[in-house]
């Protein structure tokens, strides 16, 4: 079932059979990665861009690679190294993009609401790649297929998603998809980044973490950022990680089997505790190696899904 | 000079007037006012089905120049309030440089006289360069035409610089208009603070940044004794604050704009950048108490806040827009579709919020109203025309609206300035 959507802006706007299908195509490519020769020719002959405003090492890498796989070839631009950095318009720069005609423009922008806005000038496909506080869906997905790897379903699972709440992407992203395939999701951090009306999103809340933890199949730590402090959010790091952060003895509130989830980069000793993020339980490195597979059923979908237009569509013979 | 309107209803709650008349004008001013005059030396203008007000005031506009003449100048400025059926526009002083002098008053007025359209009203600063410090030429500028004060597009931040304004500007009855934000609550806010801003993940400006101001304001005019009006308001709670004060006494006013009582945050979802304005779309809920707070007399007046911006401007990501939207072309329609043929309240009362009570609050003299000796400013309406909104036919310079494609009933048919047709559809 191909997706109904050119563009994967967010997970707001896919449906469960949607979400599904990349999920079920992305198991079917893992495979590829564990072949001695990693290529495939799906893409070949496709122009992906990744477009970055932000620094990002593991989301860039993975699309990189998913796409490269995938027999496609990538243009990275960032902004440290492109006209950005003389002043032009980000309408500019995508403009200028379009002329080459790209099949594919992966961007990752500090303004939430870019990826939209691409959208509506881009003949291709635009992926976000995460855009402010607003969705990164290719996390989602890939925490998805974890959880379905982990634990075998997402349909009932309980999901303790812990930390900034309010300037979190992957907390938004994984919420939509969450409570779209039957989850119950649980969010826990200081009442000062909790946003206004989370809830309205099918969320529980709670300031504690124990509540959302316990019980749980998943606990996912979120990403805190130092400069939080300067705005009077929270006091210290340190009083943050000795409320908020993932300690042995929090994680015994969690089932016996559960797993520890975290999007990266990670704080060792601040949001999650440097024995916790190296244990058994800890799906860390299983996510990062799920992001590329996600990455490629996403490209796989929007880019190759469908034939070529124009007069090559019969492809090379 | 003579120009005849012929069987309009004509509506002047000034003088309690809701009937069909006739109306003459003679030299710029109203001569008579009856049911039937015939004069075979004037101009006549056939009015049935039409209806003939005092001249509409927009008490709130950004011109742009001096400064930023590329977004709208004096005279496109005056073209789009014409075109929108405003015989007056009164301007803000946030231009470049900022109007806090005679001198740059006297510019003003000289480029609204050159065009020749609408009469302009310029609105001083109330402190130097905006900046929130030291008062600006007050007395100069009140002696040059300025009608009011403000900072607008910031709030006047200190409270003691507030007390002064408002006790300075009292001696020439002059109100204080102000931008009611508390900067600290609102910092890196782009919309409205709720469900669409965390579902958007867009900064959010609370509904309480500009509710706390607000009653600092009333608190402080209330203490000094003189006149305060509250710009563009927008959140329930400025408005319970404004019914109170004028409860208790104390001089307050406000205004209302068309967007903030038609459209919603929920016009965010699209990340369109003519859905920023500041403040923000509100609530549901807010819009609501606008709405009430129309109905039962507490907003005083109706004002666009006309914000002009280019194209490219506005073609960038929604955190970096520049906040605003014109509103002169579309105030008047979108004021009789949501409000009078809405069923909310009678047309007599969109007459008082767009003219007399504009003119009540600067205190114009020989403005909103339609009695024998007035100026001869007219806005003559039809209630029923259906028109769809085409900013591409905007007189104005600028084309940022949210309301493009929209289909409104009622619109203006004529406007008429000192006894001259300006424009007329």
């Amino acid at each position: 079932m191909p997706l109904r959507t050119r563009h994967l802006l967010g997970i707001e706007h896919l449906d469960k059979d949607e979400i599904e299908t990349i999920l079920d195509t992305a198991d079917s490519f893992k495979e590829v990665l564990s072949r001695e020769i990693k290529k495939v020719p799906t893409l070949r002959g496709k122009t992906v861009v990744t477009l970055f405003y932000e620094p990002s090492t593991r989301t860039r890498t993975s699309f990189e690679m998913a796409a490269k796989i995938l027999s496609a070839d990538t243009v990275s631009i960032a902004t440290t190294t492109s006209s950005v950095q003389k002043g032009e318009t980000l309408v500019d720069t995508v403009r200028n993009l379009e002329a080459m005609m790209p099949d594919c423009v992966i961007v990752r922008h500090p303004c939430a609401g870019v990826p939209d806005m691409l959208s509506r000038i881009c003949r291709g496909s635009v992926i976000n790649a995460g855009d402010g506080a607003h969705e990164h869906p290719t996390q989602a997905l890939l925490d998805a297929m974890t959880m379905r790897e982990k634990k075998g379903r997402i349909q009932g699972l309980r999901v303790a998603i812990v930390g900034d709440i309010r300037h979190s992407r992957v907390a938004r992203s994984n919420i939509h998809l969450l409570k779209k395939l039957g989850a119950d999701v649980n969010v826990a951090g200081p009442s000062t980044l909790i946003p206004p009306d989370i809830d309205k999103l099918g969320a529980g809340v709670t300031t504690e973490p124990i509540k959302a933890i316990r019980d749980a199949d998943v606990v996912m730590m979120l990403r805190i950022q130092q400069e939080r402090m300067d705005k009077s959010f929270f006091p210290t790091l340190r009083e943050f990680a000795m409320l908020y952060g993932l300690t042995r003895e929090k994680m015994k509130h969690a089932r016996p089997d559960a797993i520890i989830m975290h999007p990266g980069p990670m704080n060792r000793g601040v949001e999650i505790d440097h024995e916790l993020a190296d244990s058994n339980a800890s799906v860390i490195l299983d996510q990062v190696q799920n992001g590329v597979a996600v990455r490629m059923a996403v490209l796989y979908l929007l880019v190759g899904g469908n034939p070529a237009q124009g007069p090559s569509t019969g492809g090379p013979s | 000079m003579k120009l005849l309107i012929k069987n309009a209803r004509a509506i002047d709650p000034s003088q309690g007037l809701d009937d069909t008349r006739d109306l003459l004008i003679v030299d710029g001013k109203i001569a008579r006012v009856e049911p039937s005059i015939s004069d075979g030396e004037a101009e006549v203008l056939e009015a049935v089905g039409l209806v003939v007000t005092p001249g509409f005031i927009d008490m709130h506009v950004h011109l742009r120049e001096p400064g930023r003449e590329d977004k709208e100048t004096i005279k496109s400025g005056c073209e789009a309030a014409a075109a929108g059926g405003f015989t007056s526009i009164c301007c803000m002083p946030n231009t470049n440089p900022v109007n806090d002098t005679r001198a740059v008053t006297d510019f003003i007025l000289a480029r609204a006289k050159e065009s020749g359209i609408v009469n302009v009203f310029p609105i001083g600063a109330v402190t130097r360069g905006q900046e929130g410090r030291l008062l600006a030429d007050v007395g100069e500028m009140r002696e040059a035409g300025c009608v009011a004060i403000s900072d607008d597009g910031k709030p006047v931040w200190n409270a003691l610089i507030m007390r002064r304004a408002l006790e300075y500007a009292g001696m020439w009855n002059m109100p204080v208009i102000d931008h009611c934000e508390d900067l600290h609550l609102a910092e890196g806010g782009v919309m409205n603070e709720g469900y669409y801003s965390t579902a958007l993940g867009l900064r959010g400006i609370p509904a309480m940044a500009e509710d706390i101001m607000v009653q600092r304001d009333i608190t402080v005019a209330g203490a000094v004794g003189q006149h305060l009006h509250v710009a563009h308001l927008s959140t329930a709670g400025a408005m319970a604050a404004v019914r109170d004060g004028k409860r208790r006494g104390i001089k307050v006013t406000c205004e209302v704009t068309p967007h903030h009582f038609a459209l919603t945050d929920k016009e965010v979802s699209s990340y369109d950048t003519s859905t920023k304005m500041n403040p923000p779309l509100r609530s549901e809920a807010d819009r609501q108490v606008l709405l009430a707070g129309i109905k039962d007399g507490t907003v005083d007046c109706i004002a666009s806040d006309h914000a002009p911006h280019t194209f490219d401007d506005k073609n960038v990501e929604y955190d970096y827009a520049p906040f605003g939207i014109v509103g002169l072309e579309t105030a008047v329609s979108l004021a009789l579709d949501r409000l009078v043929n809405s069923g909310l309240i009678p047309m007599s009362r969109l007459v008082a919020l767009m003219s007399s009570n504009p003119a009540r609050v600067l205190g114009l003299k020989g403005k909103g109203s339609l009695r024998v000796g007035s100026d001869a400013d007219v806005t003559v309406l039809n209630p029923q025309k259906k028109v769809t909104v085409d900013s591409e036919r905007f007189k104005s310079k600028s084309h940022n609206t949210p309301f493009n494609g929209w289909k409104l009933k009622g619109a203006p048919a004529a406007t008429i300035v000192a006894g001259r047709i300006v424009w007329r559809e």
